[in-house]
């Protein structure tokens, strides 16, 4: 992977033209964009369901999902998919 | 105007190797609705890929009709819905459709050519929840023209771009290439550069309807495509990280055949206006077809149970060379329309493929392109442009 681009006090937000909803038929979480969908697993829904609902930083963001799961170490795991997301277009950082 | 559903890589978080929508799953769903809600349309591309015959059709859905379209869909799991044409603007009723479509949890994405648009347009369709607007610069090569000289014709045009871009969409352009305009790629990407664009489609012209007629005047030449193609790939190096380009070669210069509709009646839904029910867009042209109307049935009896849809579905169906090529579950045997418009049989290979025995025909029609271009300008076929007047003397009612 190319260098980082999330630090703690980076604010995580859905890219332009993105939408996170729940389908039904999918019975799964999906990012929809431009002609295209994703289904998302469990974990990745967790974490953009999060930066969907509100601007918080990336601190905020892990301290919120440790409280959901019972204070889990989840650090690397969640950096590790804000860097492929944004390498995948879905998020970017402010 | 046409549009085909993006590839999306396997990413991170996505449900083991179930990314996209160019899975094929053992349970079909219509994935994707493209309704063409009407033929009317101000431009008069020659390269349309409407049918010929498109001035007969007189009766387009109403609203109520459409809406319970878009419902049957939804609830069998469409996500995406495309609207276009024709084009879609000259709909009195667009934004009642794009406000309910958005209500019932559609990706909502616009193809437009743009005109009959202006920017308090965009911001009334921004307000009904419209999601993605792609702008097609689908003219004519003297419109093209035009356009690259910046003259009247075209400022409109650039200033909805402009105007898509200030309501908060990203700015998605679409340019048609044929043989009369493909020279001017650098000048096109110049413009979508100066208009920021985000992304850029250097789509080709598809060889259906309209450009099946106008082949001869439109098949870009070999050193044409040579060159358009090393130019977008300059730009792509260079616009890295900014605007995105894509560039597709047209299939009768592969080898292999597009990997059509990602296989027939997999995850694409055409609407017509009429309510005709299709595989593809171009699918009405097809023998032995029952075109299902969805004035008659609901889309999930269509979609499961009907002839058209189950007709070319999995692998049964397939001739050899086909039926015993490892290739099979990558391109489905290529498009079936281009199959029967070529060789008169929509289950044979697509003829692109260079396994097919009906290769040769791609290459006859490359030649009998070039011949047309070699001659003298007067002496060359005129261009036939897509409008009512042509489309009833062509299909002769
Ligand atoms: S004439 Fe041109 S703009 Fe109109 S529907 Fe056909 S391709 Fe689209
Ligand atoms: S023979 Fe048929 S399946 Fe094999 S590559 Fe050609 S088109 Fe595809």
């Amino acid at each position: 992977m190319t260098e980082s681009v999330f630090s703690a006090d980076s604010v995580p937000m859905l890219a332009l033209g993105y939408r996170f909803q729940w389908e039904p038929a999918q019975d799964c979480f999906v990012l929809l964009y431009p002609e295209g969908m994703v289904k998302l697993n469990p974990a990745a829904a967790e974490i953009l369901k999060r930066i969907e609902q509100k601007k918080q930083t990336v601190a905020e963001l892990i301290a919120e999902l440790k409280v959901a799961f019972d204070g889990a170490d989840l650090d690397d795991d969640v950096y590790q998919f804000l860097e492929e997301a944004h390498d995948n277009s879905w998020i970017r950082a402010e | 105007m046409t549009t085909a559903g993006s590839e999306q890589n396997k990413a991170p978080g996505s449900t083991g190797g179930a990314s996209g929508m160019n899975v094929r799953d053992a349970i079909r769903q219509p994935l994707w609705l493209l309704a063409e809600l009407t033929y009317a349309c101000p431009l008069q591309c020659p390269y349309c890929s409407n049918p010929m015959d498109f001035a007969n059709v007189k009766k387009e859905l109403t609203t109520e009709q459409w809406l319970t379209v878009f419902r049957q869909a939804r609830e069998m799991g469409a996500t995406q819905l495309g609207l276009s044409g024709g084009e879609p603007l000259t709909r009195p009723d667009l934004v009642e459709l794009i406000t309910e479509a958005r209500k019932m949890g559609f990706y909502t994405n616009l193809i437009t050519s743009g005109v009959g648009m202006d920017a308090a347009k965009v911001a009334e369709l921004k307000e009904a929840g419209l999601d993605h607007i792609q702008v097609s610069f689908q003219a004519s090569s003297e419109d093209l023209n035009n356009l690259i000289a910046g003259t009247d014709a075209f400022k409109h045009k650039i200033e909805m771009a402009k105007a898509v871009k200030a309501n908060g969409y990203p700015m998605v352009l679409c340019f048609v290439t044929h043989r009369q305009n493909i020279d001017k790629i650098d000048e096109i990407l110049d413009l979508a550069i100066s208009l920021e664009a985000d992304y850029v489609e250097l789509a080709t012209t598809q060889y259906y309807g309209w450009a099946m007629h106008n082949r001869d005047q439109l098949l870009p030449m070999k050193d044409q495509l040579e060159r358009a193609e090393a130019i977008a790939h300059r730009y792509q190096d260079e616009q890295h990280g900014n605007m995105k380009i894509y560039y597709v070669v047209p299939d009768y210069y592969e080898e292999r055949p597009k990997a059509c509709m990602n296989g027939w009646g997999n995850v694409f839904l055409t609407i017509t206006p009429d309510g005709t029910a299709l595989p593809c867009h171009a699918a009405r042209e097809l023998p032995g077809m029952t075109l299902p109307n969805v004035k008659d049935s609901t889309i999930h009896e269509i979609w499961s149970d009907s002839n058209d849809f189950n007709r070319f579905r999995g692998f049964d169906w397939m001739k050899e060379p086909c039926r015993s090529c490892d290739e099979k579950e990558k391109d489905f045997g290529g498009c079936r329309c281009q199959a029967y418009m070529l060789t008169g049989d929509p289950a044979n290979t697509d003829p692109v493929c260079s396994k097919s025995p009906d290769h040769h025909l791609i290459l006859e029609a490359l030649e009998q392109g070039r011949l047309e271009a070699n001659k003298p300008v007067m002496e060359q076929k005129p261009l036939v442009f897509r409008n009512p007047k042509n489309s009833k003397k062509i299909s002769g009612f």
